[in-house]
């Protein structure tokens, strides 16, 4: 039964967005289980698998929104096209955003204003990133050199600018987990970080092997069971070891610290990094009539989000702690403290970053200096963070993250009973930081 | 997946090589397509004595727009139209004696039948019968539609209702099933029929609009083909399956405009899990098809623990825990409630190397006429349907010779497919059905195997 998006014909009071639910297909490591699927491939799948799980089939939606962070030129309109293979109407109007790792988030805080606006009733926002199937770009020399010879009006003009094309302009430019303005990879930045802000090896350790036990937990006891859908064979998370232990962890040599002081000590691994990997994910969410009139349940509503961004380049500070400034600014506009939730996901980028993220918003000096706080935020209970497992466990193909932390709190919440709150905080790439509340 | 031997043994070579070889001549069955009439041709119905039931079948043919022919035009004598239904009501036998007149007007018929004809009687139980002989007389029919059954060449079937006194208002159903298409692969059956309120007013083309149907095991195979039925027939399917096969599932669900529920049925909280889920997406359920299985097979005396435990698990235990809880939660089952279970021919038989199988199997058919009565109270049916040698991926997997011969040690010489199983259910599912409880309906083309 195919049904029409009915948007407001008067602006309504703002309302806050429910999420209804979300789909993600397990997230593989990379040049593994998905090293043949596309970006469009994935997103199109849990598109798929979250209207099988609600019964879309060709409704058309207010929107969808999504992105990924490493693209094909030729996959400009992603989302739109990924609608269009969908079962969703073909009708449904879609784009693109792109705010590195918050992509998944900024793109659920889109869609929730826009029902908050009444603009849209319904919609999906979602995430996809491969890092398998990424792109090659042509080395810009030959690049320049090529769109010359496409541009020349005769075919000596044309020979002669393909006697331009010397032999090191064949090399393909292969995109690097690196800052473009410092050259440097995202985990020396955030060793960095870890060593300014004192975080040891084995308190890293410790977070990871916890992040793989709740994630297995979860899974075991069913909890994604109408969260994931799997894709290609995989049923689980590729990078999930239950078995994991500081023991093993503690084995593992450091990657990352070529640019610490002399002395210091290099403490993260690819265990207490996450991987590179790849998937997919997608939120549902709507107005609660919409809800209601679709006999779909409300888990939660999303009640904020900030983002806020940091100059990692001049400004002296660390390239994933953008987070940390945003949280105070959303708390404040909504009369919380950090210590009136239920339940915490910080992305694991790193463990370290987690781990920094906690450690400032304890510091008295910092939260005056930095935050222009009188009193620092606190600490958190830590039982309450991450109670699922996150990205360390999981994977996290970049765009994807913020889909599966959105779904997986919300119904979180939604078990945990009305009334409960949740708090997000994820880091980006660029120095850039989002964060959310969600509320049963 | 074609059937080779049967296109062949179709074919005009093949035709004739078959039959001057006396080789098996399978035919291709006539399968139900929405919008196509009951019956391709004209129907005769017949008495044995003074049956009660001749007005009635009249209606059901006449609202069904097949045209009726009278006895005599079936003697054999004229040249009149061939036959696409035989229906004898044989609810006047008094004794043995009686039997003459089946055999009397049965034999005319049965020579002048179309292709995929169907051979329908109907008779009072010999278990309510107030004499031997008379119980004799109504037993007796039962061997007799069994041996038509594998004397009837060509596509056609032949089976029996038993219609007891009170019952008359539930057979409308049960006799379009066994004319229709839907019926292809039924053969040589015997179904019982009780006294139920039976809703009037079906929409033949979308007989479960409205209705929410679970199907266990959806994610493919027979459970998608089940799937693909029910949603054809107008009900919403909400496709259940483990998460490992949340892909496929999802893939069935999108394909028939469902929903897909990923679901451990043999987990703890399985049953919670669905009814919260059937109460929070489609406010309670119509119809459950508890199709969900699994093989492990070994001999009994190679059989590890968790091969015996893991195909109870699945196959019954599940079965019985998730129908107790939707008979215990309040408002989750809906008034008219179907549930179907399936069973197997190997629950019947018995078979080599499935001894954990054929007793889950089995225990379903207990399990299903235990509960019939609790079914019946509520103006529910529980019923089970036993599949034969059905053609699937797995049937694919057997060995070429084990599968040619499996496939045709049955009276329609060939193997069923999923969509006959998935008819069957579907007929079960049905509000018309009401009448038809605590059954156990195989579909096998009339099996040599546990017959």
């Amino acid at each position: 039964m195919a049904t029409t998006e009915k948007p407001a014909t008067q602006k309504p009071a703002p309302r806050r967005a429910a999420i209804v639910g979300g789909n993600r297909i397990p997230f593989a490591r990379s040049n593994s289980r998905y090293a043949q699927a596309s970006n469009q491939d994935m997103l199109t799948a849990t598109l798929d698998g979250l209207v099988a799980r609600f019964g879309l089939q060709g409704q058309q939606l207010g929107e969808v929104v999504a992105g990924a962070v490493l693209k094909h030129a030729r996959d400009f309109n992603l989302t739109r096209e990924s609608v269009l293979g969908s079962r969703l109407a073909a009708t449904t109007p879609a784009y693109d955003v792109q705010q590195a790792c918050g992509t998944g988030l900024e793109a659920a805080l889109l869609l929730a204003n826009k029902i908050a606006l009444g603009q849209v009733e319904s919609g999906i926002a979602g995430g996809v990133d491969t890092t398998s199937d990424a792109p090659l770009a042509v080395n810009d020399d030959l690049r320049r050199v090529l769109i010359q010879v496409n541009a020349a009006r005769s075919v000596q003009d044309r020979l002669k600018a393909l006697a331009g094309i010397r032999p090191g302009m064949l090399a393909p430019e292969i995109p690097r987990n690196a800052e473009p303005r410092t050259g440097l990879a995202m985990g020396e930045h955030a060793q960095v970080t870890a060593h300014e802000w004192e975080i040891g090896r084995e308190e890293q350790d410790e977070l990871t092997v916890r992040s793989h036990q709740n994630l297995a937990a979860a899974y075991d006891r069913g909890f994604f069971d109408d969260l994931v859908t799997p894709y290609l064979g995989l049923a689980r998370d590729q990078n999930l070891r239950p078995d994991s232990s500081v023991e093993k962890l503690a084995t593992l040599q450091p990657v990352f610290g070529r640019v610490l002081p002399p002395g210091a000590e290099a403490t993260m691994t690819a265990g207490n990094s996450t991987p590179l990997s790849d998937g997919a994910s997608a939120v549902l969410m709507g107005s609660d009539e919409w809800a209601d009139a679709h006999g779909l349940p409300v888990l939660a509503h999303l009640v904020d989000g900030q983002t806020a961004a940091v100059d990692y380049v001049h400004g002296g500070e660390g390239l994933l702690m953008a987070p940390v400034y945003a949280m105070p600014v959303m708390l404040a506009r909504n009369g919380l403290t950090l210590q009136d939730f239920d339940f915490y996901e910080i992305h694991e980028a790193f463990a370290s970053t987690v781990l920094a993220t906690l450690k400032a918003w304890e510091d008295p000096a910092f939260c005056k200096g930095r935050l222009g706080l009188d009193a620092p935020l606190g600490s958190i209970d830590r039982s309450k963070l991450n109670v699922n497992g996150s990205s360390l466990a999981a994977g996290h193909p970049f765009a994807a993250t913020g889909g599966r932390i959105v779904a997986g709190l919300a119904k979180q919440l939604h078990e945990a009973g009305p009334g409960r709150r949740g708090l997000i905080s994820i880091c980006a790439a660029g120095g850039q930081g989002v964060v959310a509340i969600l509320e049963s | 997946m074609s059937d080779w031997y049967r296109d062949f043994a179709n074919s005009g070579v093949g035709g004739t090589l078959t039959k001057q070889l006396g080789l098996p001549r399978p035919a291709v069955l006539r399968r139900y397509e929405p919008g196509e009439p009951l019956l391709p041709g004209p129907a005769v119905i017949g008495s044995a004595e003074e049956g009660r039931l001749r007005e009635q079948l009249s209606s059901v043919l006449k609202d069904a727009g097949v045209s009726v022919l009278s006895p005599v035009a079936a003697d054999g004598s004229g040249d009149g139209e061939k036959l696409a239904a035989v229906l004898l009501d044989a609810t006047g036998l008094t004794g043995p004696a009686d039997l003459a007149a089946v055999h009397d007007f049965l034999a005319p018929a049965l020579k002048r039948l179309r292709p995929s004809a169907r051979v329908l009687v109907l008779a009072d139980p010999p278990s309510a019968a107030p004499s031997p002989a008379e119980a004799a007389a109504r037993q007796a029919l039962d061997g007799l539609v069994r041996s038509i059954g594998k004397e009837l060449r060509n596509g056609a079937t032949a089976n029996l209702i038993y219609v007891p006194a009170g019952a008359e208002g539930s057979i409308a159903s049960p006799v379009r099933f066994f004319l229709s298409g839907r019926s292809a692969y039924v053969d040589g059956q015997t179904v019982t029929l009780a006294g139920a309120d039976v809703p009037a007013g079906e929409d033949d083309d979308k007989p479960l609009a409205g209705k929410v149907a679970v199907v266990t095991g959806a994610a493919r195979g027979i459970g998608a083909s089940i799937a693909r039925v029910m949603a054809r027939d107008g009900a919403h399917v909400v496709a259940v399956d483990i998460p490992m096969a949340g892909q496929s599932l999802a893939d069935v669900a999108n394909e028939i405009g469902g929903t897909a529920f990923q679901l451990d049925i043999t987990a703890a909280d399985a049953a919670p899990r669905l009814i919260e889920h059937l109460r929070e997406r489609h406010a309670g359920v119509d119809i459950v098809v508890h199709n969900a299985g699994i093989t492990r097979d070994k001999l009994l005396v190679n059989m590890d623990a968790e091969r015996w435990n893991s195909v109870m698990a699945v196959n019954l235990q599940a079965q019985l825990d998730i129908t107790q809880a939707l008979l215990d939660a309040d408002g989750v089952l809906k008034a008219g409630a179907r549930i179907v279970c399936v069973t197997s021919q190997s629950g019947i038989s018995g078979n080599r190397g499935q001894t954990n199988y054929s007793a889950s199997k089995a225990g379903i058919i207990g399990m299903v006429r235990a509960w019939a009565p609790t079914f019946a109270q509520r103006g529910a049916t529980i019923n089970a349907v036993a599949p034969g040698f059905i053609v699937t991926e797995m049937t694919a997997k057997m060995p070429f010779g084990t599968r040619e011969v499996g496939s045709r040690l049955n009276s329609m010489q060939q193997g069923g497919l999923p969509v006959d199983v998935a008819e069957t259910i579907a007929w079960l599912s049905q509000p018309g059905s009401a009448g038809v409880n605590g059954q156990v309906v195989r579909v096998c083309g009339q099996s040599l195997i546990g017959a």
